[in-house]
């Protein structure tokens, strides 16, 4: 039998029929995660066939992205700031209602963002497929699952099928060996990946993160780096699974359980990429030599080491247009420029061990005056945890805005913006023109970066303040 | 059921600019709709009107000439970033039919397909070409997948074969997908027996 890769292997364990010269695949998809913004046209084109959603147990709903996460809108009387919002949250839970799918609504305690809640729960699992109508959807990556993101009308054929029509991707090995130095994150690894691959390099592949770097990283952190992969243009990346994983899921509410688990064990270890296997195409990456990176750009491309400075580049109108949005000059050194705002949360950075790693920073010192540090937990779980572990006492002393869980400021649509013209130091994923509000200057990093920063009211390389 | 997309001429509107992310074709603000009609009025918004909500003269899209053209030509790497398949409904609910780029992201390209929308990909010169004439009046036919500009050069551009058959006899994927039904049964029940 020919060498086959993680990809390849789960691939072909879910094609119902395979693809032909005339047809894509048909792939099965054994979960599909929804939220409130991508889901109403879904919904409604159900309706106007007359369907139901086909396999509602493998459905799984929560609200995210245009929630608000102050605690008075989430669980007082404050009305919610954005009216649409309003709508769309109430509209998830008729639709919820109507098709018998789980939802975790606005005062359950399992909501959260939808890529940190499938895998907190145990429902993401290795060798299976999983989608989203959101891009990050590649977070599930991280436990040898094949996940990607779709569009509304993908998510109506899910509802309706159960599957989607696919043409296979190519694949693509990430390898990365060395260890991670002191203070360098798998913030900064993904963000430099995304420097040497570009912004559409992994456009048309699914990546495999490998190597020794990749091993070593704990789950959270593999989610960081899988989460980006669509940064490089790659719809999905994925990880092999191994000890890490499986101790991971081992006891999370919808993970299998006693015997269950032994045999689910025994299958998940196959998923993995036999050796010889083919990659269409490859990149080798020496983690020993980064440093804590970040961007000064308008695409997540455009990013260097925080001790670097911003390339000059003669007669690229584009370049300049970028630079013109951030108000940065070719030559400019990182280090030391001055912050507004600081975010740390997100699907990207939003889970506990993000949140430990700002607290490590911002313990026993204070928010720089003038700067606005927003902390978001990604799920309800993830906050009362960091509660429980006295983080948001650290965070609060320090002058911190302790919040709800939610997407927030990583997309803008929820009330939490960052205004015109400021700068915006943040562990979210995108730093496109407007993405944090109208005019807003977006940098990527880490949550060692981000509270470092916070605390210096500039740009300040963490390893500084460990 | 679509119209069918098969062959049309139309004057291009140019954007220049490399990897434009779905974020500024319809910027996430605007995703709070429930419906997928009307969002061609904040295409490009961000850039298209100033901040009290004013047209921006010099935005390509607010001048006299671009009105009425159906083709867009943009940068590399047109569509990167969010899935929202609302930067398609936008594109289409403005009346552009077709994005032609050296690149185009994959899920914004699967996602234009669905509605539509053609996702032409040409070579560096072609693009370059295009891009230094804006308003060059283009022949696209989907049946024989070519690409004509007014220099008389005809340009081949790939397209998936089955969204190219769907889009030229105006059907949806969707009833394909549901005519497997049968198939996605065996497949489950299968799946049932052996993880059993």
């Amino acid at each position: 039998m020919t060498a086959r890769t993680l990809f390849e292997r789960i691939w072909a364990a879910h094609e119902v029929l395979a693809e032909t010269a005339e047809t894509p695949a048909v792939l099965y998809i054994d979960l599909h995660l929804i939220h409130e913004v991508t889901s109403p046209q879904a919904f409604t084109a159900l309706r106007s066939l007359g369907l139901p959603v086909r396999r509602p147990d493998r459905t799984l709903g929560t609200m995210d992205h245009s929630t608000p996460t102050r605690t008075d809108q989430v669980f007082g009387n404050a009305p919610i700031q954005v009216d649409a919002a309003a709508k769309q949250v109430r509209q998830l839970e008729q639709n919820a209602a109507d098709f018998g799918i789980e939802l975790f609504a606005m005062h359950d305690a399992r909501r959260g963002i939808v890529h940190v809640i499938g895998p907190e729960l145990g429902c993401t699992q290795p060798g299976m497929t999983v989608v989203c109508g959101d891009s990050h959807t590649s977070t599930h990556g991280a436990f040898g699952t094949l996940a990607f993101g779709i569009g509304s009308t993908e998510v109506g054929h899910v509802f309706a099928t159960q599957c989607l029509l696919q043409r296979k991707p190519k694949t693509f090995a990430v390898n990365v060996d060395g260890a991670l130095r002191p203070g360098v994150t798998a913030k900064d690894l993904i963000l430099a990946i995304i420097g040497k691959i570009g912004v559409s390099g992994g456009t048309g592949y699914v990546f495999e993160y490998r190597g020794s770097t990749i091993e070593a990283l704990s789950m959270e952190e593999r989610m960081t780096v899988c989460n980006m992969s669509i940064e490089a243009g790659a719809r999905a990346g994925m990880i092999a699974p191994d000890e890490t994983t499986f101790e991971f899921l081992k006891g999370r509410p919808r993970a299998p359980q006693g015997a269950d688990w032994d045999a689910a064990v025994a299958r998940w270890r196959s998923f993995a990429t036999d050796p010889g296997a083919h990659f269409d195409a490859s990149v080798d990456i020496d983690a020993s030599r980064l440093e804590p990176m970040i961007t000064y750009g308008t695409n997540p491309g455009m990013v260097v080491p925080i001790s670097g400075a911003i390339p000059e580049r003669t007669g690229d109108g584009v370049f300049d247009k970028a630079l013109r949005y951030m108000g940065f000059h070719g030559g400019d050194g990182m280090l030391g420029k001055p912050i507004d705002v600081v975010f740390i949360g997100s699907c990207t950075n939003g889970r506990l061990e993000d949140l430990q790693a700002a607290a490590h920073i911002l313990k026993g010192r204070k928010v720089a005056p003038g700067v606005r540090l927003m902390i978001v937990p990604g799920s309800q779980q993830v906050k009362r945890e960091a509660e429980a572990a006295g983080l948001a006492d650290i965070f609060k002393a320090a002058g911190a805005d302790w919040r709800e869980s939610g997407c927030s400021m990583c997309l803008g649509m929820n009330g939490d913006t960052v205004a015109p013209g400021q700068y915006s130091i943040s562990t979210s994923n995108r730093n496109f023109e407007g993405r944090q509000g109208v005019g807003a200057r977006t940098l990527l990093v880490s949550p060692y970066t981000a509270a470092a920063s916070a605390v210096r009211g500039r740009i300040t390389d963490p390893r500084e303040l460990l | 059921m679509m119209q069918p997309l098969k062959r049309f001429r139309s004057g291009t509107v140019v954007i220049p600019s490399s990897n434009i992310d779905t974020d500024q074709i319809i910027p996430a603000r605007f995703l709070t709709t429930t419906h997928k009609e009307g969002l061609g009025a904040q295409l490009f918004a961000d850039w298209r009107y100033a901040p009290d909500g004013t047209p921006q003269p010099d935005f390509v899209l607010n001048r006299p000439e671009s009105r009425g053209c159906r083709v867009l030509v943009a940068g590399r790497n047109f569509g990167c970033g969010s899935s929202r398949e609302h930067a398609p409904w936008a594109l289409l609910d403005h009346g552009f039919l077709a994005v032609i780029s050296t690149e185009i992201a994959d899920i914004f390209r699967s996602n234009s397909l669905k509605n539509g929308l053609l996702p032409i990909t040409v070579d560096e010169a072609t693009a370059q070409w295009l891009l230094m004439h804006p308003g060059a009046e283009v022949d696209i036919d989907l049946q024989a997948s070519l690409l004509r500009l007014p220099t008389g050069v005809a340009v081949s551009f790939p397209i998936e074969a089955f969204a190219r058959h769907c889009l030229l006899s105006g059907l949806d994927e969707f009833g394909y997908l549901r005519s497997k039904l049968a198939d996605i049964e065996r497949y489950e029940a299968g799946r049932a027996s052996r993880d059993a």
